[in-house]
């Protein structure tokens, strides 16, 4: 029990020694350690509320996609069978209750058109080979297509893939630094930038589709007539035109789209000097811009983002560079927020901020300042008050608890933890509590001694006996570890790290490294009493 | 120097003939924060209910009222306020935006800060929080899961390691300390968010340690002096690990004052939680999973130890030898 070899004495030492210094690097600031070169350097990671930052939970609009996809399937399929040959006629489409369904002209061509529709719904999704679209036929001419969960799940899946790029993508431009952004669920993003001053103009960005088209405008309808309410002309739609105040027609199928775009930034008008998007086609949309603005000089285009208006000019001259500009009220900011939008394309699901947690830089300084002091002079509490009660073992406590609060910030580096508030909490309370299992010890043999029996077999007894107990008691505080870890979100989860790593590092620094201190006291002194 | 002894030696205190009194202020106690829970409500935070909160600064202690018509005027529905901190920040709190869209949401923000800017310059914003309705069901939910989950754990835990009884009476004695801090919460008005749910998930873990190492003893105890009354074991039980419990308590208390006074506002209500919990779970650990063994019909018979059963059996008398 209190025979400690040399070299398990060595290499107690050496294990405390080494996660201390690993917390060494979390004292200095991340730019000065970056030089350090080949010395390791594990930073404790600042949570956003102590470092400041905005939280940010998207959720994506799942019914918006499977309505959505039901709609492209539609064009493609009428598109498809047209084309077929001989061409197949179909009516009465109707894309309700989450179905697609039409019926034939010629009840004739059943077969043929179920042998184009397999081929247009493709072959298996993903890796189960399971179909992505039930084809049912009807009354014997009518098509009943219904996307198979399997298919729709994968293009969920594959829709927020995307849309977590387009998300990085636009963060990024904002230029902020080590932003995180990281799926969650099956329908959810978790974006956590730090120390952003302004997270308004973030959610802007994000609240933005960034769908781009060009519509030719149909002056048929006269502008000012328009409503919301009003029937749209056959292949029309009428959309928004905030500028103005009003509404407008414009063709259903767009000239161009935001595929085209290789590059958007803001720049100035050059007469006016207002805020404006300049635009870069790719080659085959320079080629279509060119095209459609020779045919229809004179005629307006609107441009279209997330189905609103944002200008229509008129085509004065055939526009064959393969780039424009957009024009619209815009500030800088606007203008700059949408340039970054188009560029890095459109998000291919719409997002919805549903958690927002946002904390100001100097809220997290004065969090750290405090937490920094509350948990200085805590220890400087537990510190006094064990040596007065217990002496010399109370000094053996002592060295744990300091020796623990450096091997914690040490664990937390290595693991790359974020250090939240409740989690210096966590820490605070760790001290409290670690102390816990030398009181155990020390009452333990205070007891021992009290019974009559010698000081080398009240220490034995105190740290046998009071071993079995400290054991059962951490293992019921991680079992409330484990399940805040698993089940806590943000903040909740950070005290839970804390809290786990420090039951684990308590036990060792205030069982087994002050028993070795013991030991070595008793080996060398061999006393015959003790102050306990 | 003279050692600091808290507890003198050999203190013994007849814990259980106060059994009775216990129990009666025990459940006095639990039924009126039961009752205060239903009547008054507990201050539920954004995370919980939905909805807006926004931390004001400023330069000095702003009068609420002002702030209040401020904000009024902007019609955005009911408005709480709550000063914190040294008095220079408030929380607005304001209901879940209609539309429901973010941008909603940002509009109200955006309109608040102006308007607060213009009335009281030099007023910064230092922290706001939307959530949504739904992200708070599944707060709620996952809250309440995590402390029936840690609660049966924990149950399961003290079961296989101990008697069933030890179980039992330590799950009773957790329901009553969390009856004891959602009476606080009650009382008090302090906000109820998701770090309560971590200080509570805290004070269980406590409270269990706490219930441990006694119940440790008494088996310990049971083992030893197997002729004993049970009230007997649990009085010199719990008198023994007295000086423990008191130590522990306030080695706790003192770094959780810290934290109290020094740690900031945004961690008040979770430490002042905490520090409940240190003495509803100290009471409870007395008074209610000890006493509740004596009901429970525990007996100074080990059934399933393994080192009592490798023994023949002998027949319990009056006359039986303490091993």
């Amino acid at each position: 029990m209190l025979d400690f070899p040399r070299w398990k004495v060595v290499s107690i030492w050496l294990l405390l020694a080494a996660l201390m210094a690993l917390s060494i690097p979390s004292f200095f600031p991340s730019a000065q350690t970056k030089t350090w070169g080949w010395i390791p350097h594990p930073h404790v990671n600042l949570g956003l509320d102590l470092a400041g930052g905005s939280y940010l939970l998207l959720e994506a609009d799942v019914n918006d996609l499977a309505n959505s996809r039901i709609e492209t399937m539609r064009d493609q399929i009428g598109a498809e069978l047209k084309r077929a040959t001989p061409r197949i006629d179909i009516g009465d489409i109707s894309t309700r209750n989450g179905q697609l369904s039409f019926m034939l002209r010629d009840p004739t061509q059943v077969d043929a058109a179920r042998e184009q529709l397999l081929k247009i719904t493709g072959g298996g999704a993903g890796m189960t080979g399971q179909r992505e679209w039930d084809i049912q036929v009807v009354d014997t001419s009518r098509f009943v297509l219904t996307p198979t969960k399997a298919g729709l799940d994968q293009a969920i899946n594959q829709a927020m893939d995307d849309a977590r790029e387009v998300v990085d993508k636009r963060i990024n431009a904002l230029g902020t630094t080590e932003p995180t952004i990281v799926r969650q669920g099956t329908s959810r993003i978790v974006v956590q930038v730090p120390g952003l001053q302004n997270p308004q103009a973030l959610k802007d960005l994000l609240g933005k589709t960034a769908k781009l088209e060009f519509k030719m405008v149909d002056d048929t309808a006269p502008e000012s007539s328009l409503t919301a309410q009003s029937q749209a002309p056959i292949g029309d739609q009428i959309l928004p035109y905030t500028e103005r105040g009003g509404f407008i027609a414009v063709k259903r199928v767009p000239v161009l789209t935001g595929e085209n775009l290789v590059d958007a930034r803001q720049g100035f008008q050059p007469e006016t000097n207002a805020p404006i998007v300049n635009f870069t086609f790719d080659t085959t949309g320079g080629k279509r811009f060119a095209r459609t603005t020779e045919q229809n000089v004179g005629k307006r285009f609107a441009i279209v983002v997330d189905n609103k208006v944002i200008s229509a000019p008129s085509i004065n001259t055939p526009i064959i560079g393969g780039s424009g500009y957009i024009e619209g009220n815009f500030t800088v900011e606007s203008a700059n927020e949408l340039a970054i939008s188009l560029r890095s394309g459109k998000l291919p699901i719409a997002l919805k901020v549903i958690e927002e947690q946002t904390v100001g830089p100097e809220l997290g300084a004065d969090s750290i300042h405090a937490g920094i002091l509350a948990s200085v002079v805590a220890v400087v509490l537990v510190v006094v008050f064990m040596f007065m009660t217990y002496g010399r073992f109370g000094i053996y406590a002592d060295l744990a608890v300091i020796i623990n609060v450096f091997v914690i910030l040490g664990v937390l580096a290595v693991l790359n933890a974020t250090l939240t508030l409740p989690g210096i909490a966590g820490f605070v309370l760790t001290i409290g509590t670690a102390v816990d299992a030398n009181v155990l010890i020390n009452e333990r043999i205070r007891e021992e001694r009290r019974r009559g029996r010698n000081v080398v077999q009240a220490v034995e007894l105190g740290y046998k006996e009071a071993s079995r107990t400290i054991f059962e008691a951490n293992m019921t505080h991680a079992i409330s570890g484990v399940i805040m870890f698993v089940l806590g979100s943000g903040p909740v989860k950070g005290f839970a790290v804390v809290l786990l790593i420090g039951i684990v590092t308590s036990v060792f620094t205030a069982v087994t490294f002050t028993r070795m201190l013991v030991a070595l006291w008793i080996r060398k002194n061999r006393p015959s009493t003790m102050h306990i | 120097m003279r050692l600091l002894k808290i507890v003198p030696d050999n203190t013994n205190i007849d814990f259980v003939r106060l059994r009775g009194w216990a129990f009666a202020i025990t459940m006095l106690l639990s039924i009126a924060a039961i009752g205060l829970v239903f009547a008054r409500g507990v201050n539920l935070g954004v995370d919980f209910v939905g909805g807006l909160m926004i931390e004001e600064k400023f330069e000095t202690p702003p009068s609420l009222d002002k702030v209040r018509s401020a904000v009024e005027k902007l019609n955005v529905g009911d408005v709480s306020l709550q000063s914190v901190g040294d008095g220079k920040s408030v929380t607005i709190r304001l209901p879940v935006q209609e539309g429901a869209d973010e941008g909603a949401t940002n509009a109200v923000v955006k309109k608040v800060e102006a308007a607060l800017a213009q009335q009281f310059p030099g007023a910064t914003f230092s922290r706001y929080s939307t959530v949504s309705g739904k992200v708070s069901g599944e707060l709620i939910r996952n809250g309440l899961l995590a402390v029936a989950l840690a609660i049966l754990g924990i149950g399961l835990f003290a079961i296989f390691r101990f008697e069933w009884q030890f179980g039992v009476s330590t799950v009773v004695a957790i329901v009553h300390d969390l009856l004891m801090t959602m009476g606080f919460f009650a009382l008090t008005r302090f906000e109820f968010d998701l770090n309560i749910i971590a200080a509570i998930l805290t004070i269980i873990g406590y409270s269990i340690n706490d219930k441990i190492v006694i119940d440790d003893r008494i088996r310990e105890n049971m083992r030893r002096y197997r002729r004993m009354d049970m009230r007997e074991i649990i009085n010199l039980s719990v008198n023994e690990t007295l000086p423990r419990t008191v130590m522990t308590s306030v080695t706790i208390l003192l770094a959780l004052l810290a934290l109290l006074i020094l740690g900031g506002h945004v961690l008040r209500g979770f430490t002042a939680a905490m520090i409940l919990g240190i003495f509803v779970g100290t009471y409870s650990s007395i008074y209610v999973s000890s006493s509740l063994l004596i009901t429970l019909g525990l007996r100074a018979e080990p059934k399933a130890e393994t080192e009592v059963e490798a023994k023949p059996k002998r027949p319990t008398t009056p006359f039986q030898d303490v091993p």
